[in-house]
């Protein structure tokens, strides 16, 4: 299947078209353009996943990886070099469609709302930019090839949250963004270099093939800190991936990011850049599982923190798009509990199935939540609930859609969403009560504030409108009803046939206890929401005022931005940048300048003694000469 | 009988005579003429040492000569670097010109 | 003829046919030809390297040799390798384009710059320690005058401390030159005879550390690093992009060729002092740049850590860290050269180099702030550009270290990346993004044709090397061969 390099090329070349070609093409054409061209990745992801899953199926019965392209990039050393190739598996494959049918949606979109912006052609440069990268990044053979992608993803994110340049929140939000995913990223590239210190390759295949005996094992051996090497490398490669996805205490760029326009939140941080944290923990996870399962542990609980603190603090903002990227994070740290708790083999593989069934799903009934979100502001110019209201009679489609995407994400079947959560929720309660007790608890808060999000938006208040908002253009509203049905239909792919940690299929049903108390829960915080919200009530405000502590806190996302602020401000900026800049102009600068003008001042303070006059000079001579003599005569 | 030692104390004060002029003197050319004395002694002592200790030779003497004739040409050379000095400094006080030193 | 030999005279015959005429356009169809020149025989030679090295596999190509001073046995002697033809590359790229950016100077200026470009090329070419040190004098004097005269700001003070403390590095310098000699037994300056020489141990000590911090000051070891912020902040534009693009791979250079290569033993026992200057150098510089407000000191204390990683890099004595050390110097010079070609392109508009009085520029001059973006990727170490490239090889070659030690220092030394997007991003967002501060610079204009020139040119090295590494480092690789024998000989 050697057509799928151009997958991951033709963006690129989008990208390059795109960028030089921007000065002569008008927007609308660039816009085109980059639409169609999306389109035929799009197209060749749907062709290799058929040919892979169902056509060929020659791996029958295992999914085994196949690397369809290969090309030596770099050599660092005889045995290490950095491989750029293709490398097709099921997750591979998933994510492959994932990202190009978001990213098509989101480009399609993107004609309607980002119409007439200033930078449409840069726009859409950066939009293929990114989706090169990410594809690059999720058919990598080798952890370096996902790095150098990881990183460039990176940068078309922070290209992107700070497209509205001239606007301070966009380029501080873009700064941020990039600037704490690059800490993570130290982590990962770290994590790296010890890992391919002791297996001596990059290659995914060869780190974990499992038959040959893990070449991680012999990490094992050796610990640093009273920790093997190979928990040090997983636990640092996970902290790579907590930056990315966002998981606390690393979660706070996220919220910023939503300062881009909406559709790139939809695409970068809902769909798909934040989710290759997981998908990264995924590719791991037999090494993970068999050479650091303390790294799983770890992953597992700051998964569950995540969803739960996530969760809280979405309830109580107002800001929609912000809502939905504490939603966001939330569902991410859920994926990331489901690996964390997941094991190996047969439907102990749960975990595992369903955390990546869940990335699909909710990549796009996330997009759709977001397309929708934008839609809204589009017409209503604003990102605060406190301005809407009633909005269901303006926009039908637009409502119709956003509330499906609510329902899903909210667990109710027959929507995607219930499917995927289900699974995560049983492979829980296997692993341990408590993980499953705080997630399902998760599960009410996150029916609860996209109801309070749906009923806000288009229930509550009728407001009258000064410009009576409208339904969006065809451009906009296609792509919702195109992710609405993808959302109403996936949920009922057998994942667990084509997903599996062992790659090997195997048969789950659903666990009928486990999904009836996620639905009654789901259900409750619906009912809940509608109460309080549904019309224009004091009950909210009242709810507010009883836990005003807890609601304030939670308002300001727990302070934990302002841990973070006193850490670069304070401490790094003026506890080590400052005296490091003092030091060096003062101490090491100032050695030399006082070398310089101690010599000066020394010579300043000698010349005298050279008079000028030949007579001094004569005194001193012949006194001298008489004193030799007088010491020669005597000695 | 005049011996070589009588010459060399004639010498030996004539040299520091103008040692001690060279050193005390203010006046560039009472300077000059102790500069003067000092080579006449040593001019001196070559012909002693020439007549009393290597009679049969005549090195001494022509160095002697060579050193009258030097010194004849450095008097000119002073003289005139003096002059000039006057002319800028209008004065020829070795104190005073110290122009080049600072 | 030697091909070598044509790298010095082309420069000295622009030198001289510059003090021929005078008018504006006399000087720069000179200076443009000359330089143009001199890229292209520095591509020919590349391409002529790579056809000899297939076929031969002596150590060094293109030989010459002529005895000038019988006494001491100081030969005109050149040769090249890998290493050597991609310096030279480079100092031809910088040389070339900083021309472009020295646009509007005057024939005097353009004089010395020639001699400076004498100095450098002479210097890569030489094999003999004595003619090496001539030249890489020959290369610092001209500096001296190029920033007292054509600077700005406290350009008499700068250029002073400048020359003095490199003048001290070039003494150091010396006394381990004469001794290399006379230790070895005072028979050869030639460094590939002198590599066959043994110098006894007690003796290998002082010279090691003599030769090293003596082309360790101008490679920006940390602490000798202080002439580099003053300096390269008074220096005018192009002289800037020449010093700190090329001048401080002499120093890198220098370490590696002589310092390593001649006295193995040594490097082995002492790497561990300087490893741990460089080291700190690494991240020092980093933090330094954070909180600095003159877009010229943010660059030279960027120059600080990146440098700092070359001779970092060069002291793991060990296969891949040096080839990252290498390809580091390559793309530092490249990067460095087009940020200050870019400061100049703004200071030239806005006559402040003040990030607190300038912001919103990207609406104003969008072409020189697409450059300047791509510019702090490249130094922030982007995939695709070349510092990432350059950065990975090091970290990678450096974290192969068998030593502990190493490891802790290499992880250490990574941290910089960080804290290199955090002042890159800083400037980035203060400067180019935001409202526009001031409002007189609306009026100002974009980057002129032979600004965009320059930038465009270094750019599109910078992009070569990031997206097809391979061939750059596999010539790196291979000529790194020899230092590696003789390291392991020990």
């Amino acid at each position: 299947m050697g057509f799928t390099v151009f997958i991951i090329l033709i963006p690129l070349v989008m990208f390059l078209l795109l960028s030089f070609g921007s000065k002569w093409l008008r927007p609308r054409a660039a816009g085109v353009i980059g639409t169609l061209g999306m389109t035929i990745p799009a197209l060749l992801s749907y062709y290799t996943a058929y040919r892979y899953f169902l056509a060929d199926a020659y791996v029958w019965p295992v999914w085994g990886p196949i690397n369809t392209f290969s090309m030596e990039w770099l050599r660092f050393s005889d045995n290490l070099s950095i491989e750029m190739g293709v490398m097709l598996d099921s997750i591979s494959i998933m994510m492959l469609v994932v990202v190009t049918t978001v990213s098509l949606m989101v480009h399609i979109y993107s004609l309607g709302y980002m119409k007439g912006e200033r930078g449409f052609q840069r726009y859409y440069a950066l939009l293929s930019l990114f989706s090169f990268s990410m594809l690059g990044l999720v058919v990598a053979t080798n952890i370096f090839q996902m790095y150098i992608f990881w990183e460039l993803v990176g940068a078309s994110s922070y290209l992107l949250i700070g497209f509205y340049y001239t606007r301070p929140e966009a380029v501080a939000a873009s700064k941020k963004a990039f600037i704490v995913t690059r800490f993570a990223d130290l982590g990962f590239l770290i994590g790296i270099l010890i890992l391919s210190y002791y297996t001596g390759t990059f290659d995914f295949n060869k780190i974990m093939d499992v038959e040959a005996d893990l070449a991680v094992t012999t990490m094992a051996g050796s610990s640093f800190l009273g920790l093997s090497a190979a928990t040090w490398a997983m636990a640092l490669i996970f902290m790579g991936a907590a930056g990315k996805s966002a998981m606390f205490p690393l979660h706070i760029w996220l919220p910023d990011a939503m300062e881009g326009p909406t559709p790139v939140s939809a695409l970068i941080h809902a769909a798909t850049m934040v989710v290759a944290g997981v998908y990264l923990i995924a590719r791991m996870f037999p090494v993970y599982l068999f050479a650091a399962p303390d790294v799983l542990t770890l992953i597992t609980y700051v998964g569950l923190f995540t969803a739960l603190f996530a969760a809280l603090i979405a309830i109580t903002q107002t800001d929609i798009k912000r809502v939905l990227a504490f939603s966001t994070i939330s569902q991410i740290a859920y994926m990331m509990v489901a690996l964390g708790v997941s094991g190996y083999g047969g439907d102990f593989g749960e975990g595992y199935t369903y955390s990546m069934f869940h990335l699909f799903t909710h990549a796009f009934f996330k997009a759709l939540l977001f397309l929708g979100a934008g839609a809204v502001i589009h017409t209503i110019h604003s990102n605060e609930m406190e301005v809407m209201g009633g909005l269901r009679k303006y926009m039908p489609i637009t409502h119709i859609t956003f509330l499906i995407a609510c329902l899903s994400i909210s667990g109710i079947p027959p929507f995607s969403g219930f499917f995927s959560k289900d699974g995560i929720l049983s492979a829980a309660l296997r692993y341990e009560p408590f993980v499953f007790g705080v997630l399902l608890f998760t599960a009410g808060l996150t029916a609860f504030y996209m109801f309070r999000l749906y009923f806000r938006i288009f229930w509550g208040v009728d407001r009258q409108y000064e410009k009576p908002p409208h339904e969006a253009p065809k451009s906009m509203t296609i792509p919702l009803i195109v992710l609405a049905v993808l959302t109403c239909v996936t949920g009922f792919i057998p994942f667990s046939f084509y997903v599996s940690p062992d790659i090997r299929p195997y048969e789950v049903y659903i666990h009928w206890p486990v999904a009836l108390s996620s639905i009654v829960v789901g259900g409750i915080g619906i009912f809940i929401a509608m109460w309080f919200y549904r019309k224009a009530s004091d009950r909210p405000a009242h709810l507010a005022a009883k836990l005003s502590g807890f609601w304030k806190a939670a308002y300001h996302r727990f302070y934990i931005d302002d841990v973070w602020m006193f850490i670069t401000k304070k401490i790094i900026f003026r506890g080590i940048s400052g005296p490091v800049a003092w030091f060096d102009r003062h101490v090491v600068d100032g050695t030399m300048n006082v070398l310089g003008t101690g010599t000066l001042k020394t010579s300043e303070a000698i010349k005298g003694s050279q008079t000028g006059r030949v007579q001094t000079y004569a005194v001193v001579f012949v006194l001298s000469v008489m004193v030799i003599t007088v010491l020669v005569l005597v000695l | 009988m005049v011996t070589m030692e009588h010459y060399l104390i004639v010498s030996s004060i004539m040299f520091f005579v103008g040692v001690y002029g060279f050193i005390t003197r203010k006046n560039l050319l009472a300077v000059l003429i102790s500069i003067e004395l000092i080579l006449n002694s040593v001019e001196i002592n070559f012909c002693v040492f020439n007549r009393f200790l290597y009679p049969e030779h005549m090195e001494g003497m022509f160095f002697s000569l060579f050193g009258i004739a030097i010194s004849a040409a450095e008097t000119a050379v002073a003289i005139a670097i003096i002059i000039n000095v006057y002319r800028i400094a209008n004065n020829i006080d070795v104190r005073h010109i110290d122009k080049m030193k600072y | 003829m030697n091909i070598l030999s044509l790298l010095v005279i082309i420069p000295l015959a622009t030198l001289l046919l510059l003090l021929l005429g005078k008018g504006q356009k006399y000087v720069r169809g000179v200076v443009v030809g000359g330089f143009g020149l001199l890229l292209l025989s520095a591509v020919i030679l590349a391409v002529l390297f790579l056809h000899e090295r297939a076929v031969s596999d002596a150590a060094m190509l293109f030989v010459a040799d002529t005895l000038w001073y019988a006494p001491l046995n100081i030969h005109y002697a050149v040769g090249v390798d890998g290493i050597s033809v991609v310096m030279i590359l480079l100092s031809a790229v910088v040389g070339f384009t900083g021309v472009f950016s020295a646009w509007n100077m005057n024939r005097d200026f353009f004089a010395w710059y020639c001699l400076l470009a004498i100095g450098v090329f002479g210097y890569f070419i030489s094999l003999d320690l004595f003619t090496m040190f001539m030249f890489y004098e020959v290369a610092l004097i001209p500096m001296f005058l190029l920033i007292g005269v054509w600077g700005t700001g406290k350009k008499e003070y700068a250029a002073m401390k400048l020359t003095l403390m490199l003048m001290a590095g070039s003494a150091l310098l010396l006394t381990g030159i004469l001794g290399i000699y006379f230790i070895s037994g005072g028979t050869t300056m030639n460094i590939m005879e002198l590599s066959q020489l043994h110098i006894p141990m007690t003796h290998q000590y002082w010279i090691f550390c003599l030769v090293f911090i003596g082309f360790g000051v101008l490679g920006a070891l940390f602490p000798f690093h202080t002439w580099s912020p003053d300096g390269h902040a008074s220096a005018p534009t192009s002289v800037s992009m020449l010093h700190a693009g090329v001048l401080m791979k002499l120093g890198g250079y220098g370490c590696f060729r002589v310092a390593i290569f001649l006295m193995p033993e040594a490097a082995h026992e002492l790497s561990w002092i300087f490893l741990i200057l460089t080291g700190i150098g690494v991240v020092y510089g980093a933090y330094g740049a954070v909180l600095q407000t003159d877009l010229k000191y943010i660059n030279a204390y960027s120059s600080v850590s990146h440098c700092g990683l070359v001779l970092f890099a060069i002291l793991m004595l060990n296969h891949t860290a040096m080839t990252g050390a290498v390809l580091q110097m390559l793309s530092h010079g490249l990067m460095t050269a087009l940020f200050f070609s870019l400061i100049g392109v703004i200071y030239s508009r806005t006559h402040t180099r003040d990030i607190r009085e300038m912001g919103g520029l990207m609406r104003i001059m969008p072409f020189a702030s697409v450059c300047y973006v791509i510019a702090g990727f490249a130094s922030l170490g982007l995939p695709g550009l070349s510092g990432f490239v350059a950065e990975m090889t090091v970290f990678v070659g450096s974290f192969e270290h068998a030593d502990m030690f190493h490891r802790v220092l290499t992880v250490l030394a990574t941290t910089s990346i960080v804290i290199t997007a955090v002042y890159i991003l800083r400037t980035v967002g203060k400067v180019l993004y935001g409202p526009v501060v001031n409002s007189d610079h609306l009026k100002l204009d974009d980057a002129h044709w032979y600004e965009k020139i320059s930038a465009v040119a270094l750019i599109a090295c910078i992009v070569i090397i990031g997206v097809w590494p391979s061939g750059v480092q596999g010539i790196i690789y291979d000529s790194l061969a020899p230092v590696m024998k003789q390291l392991t000989l020990f």
